[in-house]
């Protein structure tokens, strides 16, 4: 075979997987701007986005921009909390949906897989809607912010729980109730382990969506100020090259966390396996 | 623990008798919690919705609404905002079109051909929603900047005027802050909402249908439109509905990457909600937009032929 057609081969045979490589990178490109972008010393010229000087002062002080500390603790302590209740309320449906049979599963599925269908502008529109046809216009803040948050990061603790909860071998829970395990014992010493690292995962999913989000908060969140708001607010009058650290600290706190999950997932397999 | 492969299938009837009263109940008991929230806020509120958008347009949020039946709420939102409207539309509909494309590749390479690293490249697909979205968003910012490289190459390929001749771009060479950024925009940020779907469906295929069609001389790329494309429309169709729903109703893209006269019917929601306090007409074009939207996803889930999603 000539070079020619072997390279012709070779590229016929990895071609697909190479531009698929090439959209992940894609992908990636705007979070490597972020992490070059928190090393910018933008004295400069504040309103322009653009990389300027290098600089280890924003690291130092990630907290220096006025009001951005505090738009950082709000945005954490609603992310803990709406993930803390959105994943155990997740988790006793996505239970229910796939190990009990009810009336209105259909129906309750569709529900589940409505909010992540819906446009946020219409799902935050709505629920200002309903706070301020209650009375509760004036009051809106962490609590209203906080219901919103549970809201939508429902959906995506049961279906990622749920998938879990399908892929598992009922035989182990059999095996154990053979060998004289209660249910009590046989739920926490053989299914809840199992599950766990689908509930971690959804866990972390709820975190990132709620730290992250946008316009359902904004319209809900009367005098507060979450991270995205303040990201969102300082761009009229130029952003502070902190917000990056921020993402970047974020970016690898989150994707150390996925990997030791992995990491995890993949010794309880081994386990089982041998 | 030990194999557990002798003593599974002894007695697996054995946990199979009859449940106790209390049991039948576990269910409804386990669900109730997430079904109350999601009635309360989620169900309710649309409720909530439309009778705000049928309210009194001269109340004020400081005199409070009232409910008049107002229809004529609607006609006036769609009057004014149409141009908005059909924006949303049009700029989703293209980002969704790009994400199909873009994202197809992406899956299909997942699925057929990255082998033992395909887990690795499913948590990189989802790994950008660990930055924040707004962020990911400003960084386009940088990206297509004026003297940037992406904007020199455009114009040395010639592309910024075949984007100026389809109307996306100015006359100016620029790519920020014209239409072009804010369609570029969405299609980066909800590019995962496609791929996911997509590698789920072609994940489920028989390689082997698609072997046999190139045992039966189909090119590889007729046995991809005759047999794999096909078999993959489940998730074409749910991908393109996750992708083109939020994309539709996103306003950030809008804000960041474009100008005034990029504005997207979200911008005109948000800014009457918050700024204007206009209730009524806010309310009257967030259904307006739900109802274009569902009316959309079933025109579309019923040509398409799969209507079992949920």
């Amino acid at each position: 075979m000539s070079t020619l057609a072997r390279l012709r081969r070779w590229i016929g045979k990895h071609l697909v997987l190479g531009l698929g490589l090439l959209v992940l990178v894609y992908t990636f490109v705007p979070i490597a701007v972020v992490v070059l972008m928190s090393f910018n010393n933008n004295s400069k010229s504040k309103n322009v986005y653009k990389f300027q000087d290098f600089t280890w002062n924003n690291w130092l002080h990630p907290f220096k921009p006025g009001g951005m500390k505090d738009s950082v603790i709000l945005s954490i302590e609603i992310a803990l909390l709406a993930t803390l209740v959105a994943t155990i309320l997740g988790t006793l449906a996505a239970f229910a949906l796939s190990r009990h049979k009810f009336v209105g599963r259909r129906a309750a599925n569709l529900i589940i897989f409505l909010p992540m269908a819906s446009p946020e502008i219409v799902m935050g529109s709505s629920l200002l809607a309903l706070f301020v046809s209650r009375g509760f216009g004036g009051q809106l803040g962490f609590v209203t912010i906080l219901i919103a948050h549970v809201m939508f990061c429902l959906s995506f603790v049961i279906v990622t729980v749920k998938a879990r909860l399908s892929g598992l071998d009922d035989n182990l829970e059999q095996a154990a109730m053979d060998l004289y395990a209660n249910e009590v014992q046989t739920f926490w010493r053989v299914t809840f382990p199992l599950v766990l690292p689908g509930i971690i995962g959804a866990a972390l999913l709820s975190f990132s969506l709620s730290f992250d989000d946008f316009i359902i908060t904004n319209l809900n969140a009367g005098q507060e100020v979450t991270f995205p708001m303040f990201v969102y607010g300082a761009n009229q009058r130029g952003v502070p090259m902190q917000v990056n650290v921020i993402g970047t600290a974020m970016f690898v706190i989150a994707i150390a966390i996925v990997l030791g999950n992995e990491i995890f997932r993949r010794r309880q397999e081994k386990a089982l396996a041998a | 623990m030990t194999s557990t492969a002798g003593i599974a299938p002894a007695n697996p009837h054995d946990t199979a008798a009859p449940a106790p009263r209390g049991r039948k109940l576990t269910g409804y008991w386990l669900i109730l919690p997430a079904a109350l929230w999601l009635g309360v806020f989620f169900v309710i509120p649309f409720y909530s919705l439309v009778s705000s958008s049928l309210f009194d347009p001269n109340g004020s949020v400081l005199t409070g609404y009232d409910m008049t039946w107002h229809f004529a709420n609607y006609f006036d939102a769609i009057n004014d905002y149409k141009a908005q409207l059909w924006r949303s539309i049009w700029y989703a509909g293209i980002a969704t079109l790009a994400c199909l494309v873009i994202g197809y590749v992406l899956a299909y390479a997942i699925a057929f051909k990255a082998g033992r690293w395909k887990n690795l490249m499913l948590v990189l697909v989802i790994a950008p929603f660990f930055t924040s979205f707004l962020l990911r968003t400003l960084s386009w910012k940088l990206i297509l900047a004026d003297d940037g490289w992406v904007v020199g190459f455009a114009q040395t390929i010639h592309l910024t005027n075949l984007l100026n001749f389809i109307g996306l771009t100015g006359t100016d060479d620029r790519l920020l802050a014209t239409p072009f950024a804010v369609i570029a925009g969405l299609t980066y940020n909800f590019l995962p909402f496609m791929v996911l779907p997509l590698y789920a469906s072609l994940e489920k295929i028989d390689v082997r249908l698609i072997e046999a069609s190139s045992d039966l001389y189909a090119s590889p790329i007729r046995g991809f439109f005759k047999v794999t494309f096909p078999l993959s429309l489940p998730g074409v169709v749910a991908g393109t509905l996750l992708t083109f729903i939020p994309a539709a109703g996103d306003y950030i893209n809008a804000t960041l990457l474009g100008n005034t006269n990029t504005k997207m019917v979200g911008n005109v929601i948000q800014s009457l909600f918050t700024t204007q306090g206009d209730y009524a007409a806010a309310g009257a074009l967030s259904v307006t937009l739900m109802a274009i939207i569902v009316g959309l996803v079933l025109v579309y889930v019923r040509t398409s032929g799969t209507e079992d999603l949920v």
